[in-house]
């Protein structure tokens, strides 16, 4: 580990300020820089721990019914919050589908946007990759890349984003609010990751030194918390990253569908709203056949992005059968393996 | 550079001079307070043996950074006995055979009494499994550990009962 400044500023607008000047990272729980940092991929000139500051851990329900999850909000206490995993399970079975418990007791909600990916080339210093070292080339394509890219990858970078919490937050509309030198603003968390074209080593659109306040779920997206479900197929049942995942947020009226969210991780360098599948689901009747197109349409786009092509077909099987779960209804109680593709589709439901 | 900071370690607060800012919470435990019931397994958060309790919940501290924890409270293995009588989840392992080599073991441990004051998974194995995922057995005693976890946390939940009666 390359040696740092350590500054722990007491307000936003010092962090800000402390971490606008070049080589400066912000550190939150650090349980993905730390490691970055140990393996001398990240190498930040000055830390600036942003884990003191005041009132960034806390959620709150705005008057306009919106859920505001502070940036340093800690995974497990956003799971514990009643409020929010009642009016949006899916996210609370992305959350605890991911890491392990001990990982979940420390990452914050800011830190989890903000995750570097797995790919094991971006990690392997003597590796070349276009993310790490801007202009050494990819050393995923047409090496290991059976987990890369499907959607959304360029000739420069095939990595994908690992976050699970991701991907339900960009189905229900989540909103990301950020704070700079120019002030604040949001950016709807669709658009706050950038797919890699010619440069992949800018993964947000965050400008210097910007930060995460706060996560935002508008209170409409709780409409769909009666057939909300995250499922996510992994190499080992727990404590792994997707291979490929999928949500489905359904608003049903009697056996039809009124409304329909989809969207997919382990498959690009953002979490992937399936725009497509969507108008396809809603007006109608929820069945197999149904499914089945909408995950088509969803994958519409996919194209192999090395020994990968078997991830577009598990990704349509994944978004079909995320479908069929959230049709059923949501889980009266978390399952034991949350996220888990072994469950059967039957079992209690919450009040679909 | 020197940092200057607190820890209350197993409830003992201590004043620390960091020589480094680099330092992990493990590394502190380990080498700077001579603690070496934490292990250092993969050092990459992977592995759940330098699991420790953090201002009461079971965290990594090979992923903590020291200095970011200034005046925090840590339990580590070295802190859950009573003089000579074992905590309740260190007798259930030895009943269970909750170990081979026990390189993993007081990690598991601290991960257990995390996971037993979290009070999640009443009796179902399968949410003792999950909720234990983080900490990696290379022996393979996931069986006994399973086994041990479900006896602590009755043994612990009676020993509850009992003080509210």
């Amino acid at each position: 580990m390359n040696s740092f400044d350590y500054v722990r500023p007491a307000t936003v607008r010092e962090a800000v300020a402390a971490a606008t000047a070049p080589g400066a990272a912000y550190l939150a729980a650090g349980t993905n820089l730390l490691d970055l940092m140990k393996g001398g991929v990240a190498r930040p000139s000055r830390l600036v721990d942003i884990g003191r500051i005041p009132d960034l851990d806390r959620i709150e329900t705005l008057p306009d019914g919106a859920l505001r999850i502070g940036a340093l909000v800690r995974n497990a206490d956003l799971v514990r919050d009643c409020a929010f995993a009642r009016r949006f399970p899916s996210v609370a079975e992305a959350l605890l589908s991911g890491a392990s418990a001990q990982l979940r007791n420390a990452a914050t909600v800011g830190g989890n946007l903000l995750q570097r990916t797995r790919c094991p080339y971006f990690y392997d210093v003597a590796s070349a990759c276009n993310k790490r070292s801007p202009g050494s080339g990819c050393d995923a394509i047409g090496g290991e890349n059976r987990l890369h890219a499907v959607l959304g990858w360029s000739e420069a970078c095939i990595a994908t984003h690992p976050s699970d919490f991701c991907v339900p937050l960009v189905a229900l509309d989540a909103v990301v609010e950020v704070e700079g030198e120019a002030g604040r603003r949001e950016i709807p968390l669709e658009a706050f990751h950038r797919l890699p074209e010619g440069r992949p080593e800018r993964e947000s659109v965050l400008d210097p030194g910007e930060m995460i306040v706060a996560v935002r779920l508008p209170g409409e997206a709780a409409r769909f918390a009666a057939h909300s479900r995250y499922l996510k197929v992994r190499e080992r049942t727990s404590y792994a990253f997707a291979v490929v995942s999928a949500t489905a947020s359904l608003r049903m009226e009697g056996g039809r569908i009124a409304e329909a969210r989809v969207a997919l991780g382990g498959v690009a360098m953002k979490p992937w709203r399936a725009r497509e599948a969507e108008p396809i689901l809603a007006d109608a009747r929820a069945e197999a056949g149904l499914f089945r197109l909408a995950a088509e349409a969803a994958l519409s786009q996919a194209r192999p992005s090395g020994d990968n092509g078997f991830k577009i077909e598990l990704a349509r099987r994944v978004v079909e059968r995320a479908l069929a779960l959230a049709a059923a209804g949501t889980p009266a109680r978390m399952p034991a393996l949350p996220a888990s593709p072994l469950a059967s589709i039957s079992g209690d439901v919450f009040h679909g | 550079m020197s940092l200057s900071m607190t820890l209350t370690v197993n409830g003992v607060k201590r004043a620390i001079e960091l020589d480094d800012p680099r330092t992990t919470l493990l590394d502190l435990l380990r080498e700077g307070l001579q603690l070496t019931g934490t292990k250092k397994g993969c050092d990459r958060g992977q592995c759940g043996a330098c699991t420790v309790i953090l201002q009461g919940r079971r965290i990594n501290s090979c992923l903590a950074l020291a200095i970011s924890h200034d005046g925090a409270d840590v339990v580590t293995i070295e802190g859950v006995a009573q003089g000579d009588r074992l905590h309740p989840v260190q007798e259930a392992f030895l009943a269970h055979d909750g170990l081979q080599c026990g390189f993993c073991t007081s990690g598991q441990i601290m991960s257990a009494i995390g996971l037993i004051q979290e009070g999640e998974t009443g009796d179902d194995p399968e949410r003792v499994r999950e909720g234990m995922s983080g900490n990696l057995c290379r022996c393979g005693a996931y069986r006994g550990i399973t086994e041990a976890v479900l006896q602590a946390q009755e043994v612990l939940g009676a020993a509850d009962r009992k003080e509210v009666a």
